[in-house]
């Protein structure tokens, strides 16, 4: 090497500013050169300008064989995180060891909290003879070394594809003695080819459910004044389930969360090390089949587990993602109904800050376009409040998004003037939406940490508000929902816009006549 | 009345399909509102009541369509012979794929689109031997109540009989399935009746019909009918009505079965002098040996 070496001990350089030493540079060349054989820098170039124009847009969406980075994950992440959300409840993955790794990861890297599952191991014989026996001896184990009060099954493809069937196999292991015979395993077949994260929380949801309240149709359950309520997969939960517990608090009403994740997201470093926090209590589960009525926040994690509630007796109401104003307003308007209580005072006061805010703020708001990805019900709910601020919510994109979650999106849209220049892309990908925004750009982008890369190569920047964000802290510990939620939304976004405003204006004698102290 | 769930399970090309949709046909005139599934990837298991091969099945759809999320309903469900809806799960090409996953995939379709509301009785077909967990789908919690095994005097079907019964002992313990009985569809071969009859006692269970072999079934099978709509006076139809009324009244009577070993079922083939033992089988070729000599 010519050049001498950067990094010593004394003075440990990061990668930051290590690979920018001169030595890197030259090793980095020489690879580039004389074993990569790319294309010319001019051919690159001109490929990635053909990538941002109509015609490109129009093959990329004929696109028939290949989805690029679509915004969804599949079936067991959402199983999972639905199973974490119960007490001293243990996640068991009929299946493959790697798989488990991967949900425990995702989960990780998002929350950064530890993420605790167990994988019943399945190998080559498994896929031959069937994986009972990892069944009996994986339930067997995870019990006596994890100590659970619940374990909840769900699988990977595999166990799925050869067709192994949970429920007789959960019987037979207890009739050997994995388990005690009256110990808690519901279960949810999650095949991870099939439909994405929010219908593996549906399942997990419906199988615990299923599990305590059993399976038979009873429209006469007996009811009390309990209400239940089902968040859905939420990358805020933590924020969330705790901002409608204390809603739920100031009302004086009794609700159940239908799996809480807040507290097992969000341990505290106090010495202890908790493998199972909080979650619903297992007998608070039991008796919310006799709630009078159960809301589920996200319409698109529940149609099944709405359905089995609905045949128990209950009244159910669903919303999606209620994000804002209006949208709390008919939230708190539904527990009042339920409840027979008055929206509380407190809650009110908030809601008068709130539009106080918004309308402080409505200049740097009106107008500006953007585009929003991620899950169904988040894009329903966020298109909704980005109209209420007067802006114009212009690609909502969803992999999950069905024909008729179209149909409802557009039926948002046509219900605000700031709709107008809107539409629903479901099933599309982000590379889909990379064409949109070269070809009908936004000022904004609102998703999650996958669209950096959108951020990098349109140059429009992106506010991270939805699952997963694995590149910012923290976000997850502070509401969306409620007013309060509202507000958080409301900051993060103003906060991206004036951050940008500011890159824009910053150059000295050049730019800076608008770089102002007062926004 | 709650629905009630049933399934048929036999050796390849024992008449299973045939003797299925004759029992379903006759079933309706009990006034029973029905729903076949077939679960074959040859899609055969509603020939005669549709009048035709049925196209359409789930996978098949479900293939074009790129996913069977974007199937609907009415894409796949056809109606027959008196109101009888029928699905065929159809499967992949011999040799390729996983036609088991295919039924489970095809199953859980039709029950998250209510294919099963407003329906008396769901019929599942299920090809041969239960090879794989997919097949076994039909038998698993809260689908077939009975199991009902069409077999005939050969000894390999008596032997996927005995077969079909130990999967249904899998299943028996940790869900609801029971076997309803075998339905012996003659073959003329030798103390036929008796040998189906004795395979049901060793079994637990019982031979819930004899079906006689007559012509008139291949006459009606040639213009893809069935017997109850091809010659609903003839004797091959009473036959049917009779099994139909059978099953109607099985409701609930379904039993453990208790299969036995290939040991046991070649000494009762023995005790019915259809096989011989090896001593007989020596003795034998040693007096032809001898007659030659």
């Amino acid at each position: 090497m010519s050049h001498p070496v950067s990094q010593s001990a004394d003075k440990v350089i990061d990668h930051f500013t290590l690979f920018r030493q001169p030595e890197y540079k030259e090793l980095f060349e020489r690879k580039k050169t004389e074993f990569e054989y790319g294309h010319s820098d001019e051919e690159v170039a001109r490929v990635s300008a053909w990538t941002k124009t109509e015609e490109y847009k129009e093959k990329n969406f004929a696109r028939e064989a290949i989805v690029i980075n679509p915004t969804k994950a599949c079936q067991p992440i959402g199983a999972m995180f639905a199973a974490q959300g119960f007490e001293g409840t243990l996640p068991f993955v009929h299946g493959s060891q790697g798989c488990v790794a991967y949900y425990r990861t995702h989960l990780t890297r998002h929350f950064k909290e530890p993420n605790s599952a167990v994988s019943s191991s399945m190998t080559e014989d498994a896929a031959v003879f069937g994986g009972l026996n990892n069944m009996i001896d994986g339930l067997a184990n995870a019990y006596s070394l994890y100590k659970p009060k619940m374990i909840a099954v769900l699988t990977t493809c595999m166990a799925e594809v050869i067709g192994d069937d949970l429920s007789g196999f959960i019987n037979n292991a207890k009739n050997k003695e994995s388990v005690p015979q009256d110990f808690p395993v519901p279960f949810a077949h999650t095949p991870a080819f099939v439909g994405s994260h929010i219908v593996g929380y549906d399942n997990m949801i419906k199988g615990v459910l299923t599990y305590f309240w059993g399976t038979s149709e009873n429209f006469d359950t007996p009811k009390n004044e309990t209400i239940n309520l089902i968040p859905g997969f939420d990358g805020y939960a933590v924020g969330n389930n705790r901002e409608l517990k204390r809603i739920a608090g100031l009302f004086g009403i009794e609700m159940t969360i239908l799996s809480d994740v807040s507290d097992n997201f969000d341990t505290p470093a106090d010495g202890e090390y908790r493998m199972y926090d909080g979650g619903t209590p297992l007998e608070a589960t039991k008796q919310a089949v006799h709630a009078k009525a159960t809301i589920s926040m996200q319409e698109y994690c529940t149609p099944q587990s709405l359905q089995f509630i609905k045949e128990k007796g209950q009244q159910v109401a669903k919303f999606n993602y209620p994000l804002g104003v209006a949208a709390t307003d008919e939230l708190l308007l539904k527990l009042a109904e339920l409840s027979g209580k008055a929206v509380p005072a407190e809650l009110k006061l908030e809601r008068g800050r709130l539009v106080d805010a918004i309308a402080d703020s409505h200049t740097h708001l009106h107008g500006k376009r953007f585009a929003v990805y991620g899950d169904p019900d988040f894009c329903l709910g966020m298109s909704k409040f980005l109209m209420e601020l007067g802006a114009e919510p212009v690609h909502i994109l969803s992999t999950s998004g069905s024909k008729k979650w179209e149909k409802q999106v557009q039926k948002v849209l046509d219900a605000s003037p700031f709709g107008k220049s809107g539409k629903a892309y479901g099933g599309k990908d982000l590379w889909h939406l990379r064409s949109l925004l070269f070809t009908d750009t936004v000022d904004y982008i609102i998703g999650n940490s996958y669209g950096k890369y959108l951020e990098r190569d349109t140059k429009i920047p992106l506010i991270r508000l939805t699952y997963p964000i694995f590149d910012r802290h923290h976000h997850h510990r502070y509401p969306t929902w409620g007013y309060q939620g509202a507000l958080n939304v409301l900051v993060r976004i103003l906060d991206r816009i004036f951050e940008d405003m500011d890159a824009n204006t910053n150059i000295v004698g050049e730019t800076d006549y608008s770089f102002d102290l007062v926004r | 009345m709650s629905l009630r769930q049933i399934a048929f399970y036999g050796k390849g090309g024992i008449g299973k399909s045939t003797t299925s949709q004759n029992t379903l046909a006759a079933l309706v005139e009990l006034d029973q509102k029905i729903l076949i599934v077939g679960c074959d990837p040859k899609a055969d298991s509603t020939r005669l009541i549709l009048h035709a091969k049925a196209q359409d099945t789930v996978l098949h759809l479900a293939a074009e369509a790129g996913s069977v999320e974007d199937l609907e309903l009415e894409d796949v469900l056809k109606i027959g012979y008196k109101g009888i809806k029928c699905v065929e799960s159809g499967g992949p090409e011999p040799g390729v794929g996983c036609a088991g996953r295919g039924v489970i995939t095809s199953i859980n379709f039709l029950e998250e689109n209510g294919a099963y509301d407003d329906v008396d009785y769901v019929s599942y077909d299920v090809l041969g031997d239960v090879v794989c967990g997919g097949f076994a789908m039909p038998i698993r919690e809260n689908k077939a109540q009975e199991i009902y095994i069409v077999m005939s005097g050969e000894m390999m079907a008596l032997y996927a009989a005995n077969n079909i019964a130990k999967g249904i002992l899998k299943y028996a313990h940790s869900g609801g399935v029971r076997l309803g009985g075998l339905i012996c569809n003659e073959r003329q071969t030798d103390k036929e009746i008796d040998l189906a009859s004795a395979l049901a006692g060793r079994l637990g269970t019982q031979l819930i019909h004899f079906v006689p072999r007559d012509n008139i079934v291949q006459h009606a099978e040639l213009r893809r009918m069935t017997v109850i709509e091809y010659a609903p006076d003839s004797q091959q139809a009473q036959e049917y009505r009779q099994l139909a009324n059978k099953v109607h009244a099985n409701k609930g009577k379904g039993t453990i079965p208790t299969p036995i070993t290939m040991e046991e079922l070649e000494e009762m083939l023995m005790d019915f002098g259809i096989m011989k033992s090896e001593e007989q089988q020596l003795a034998e070729l040693q007096a032809k040996e001898a007659a030659k000599a």
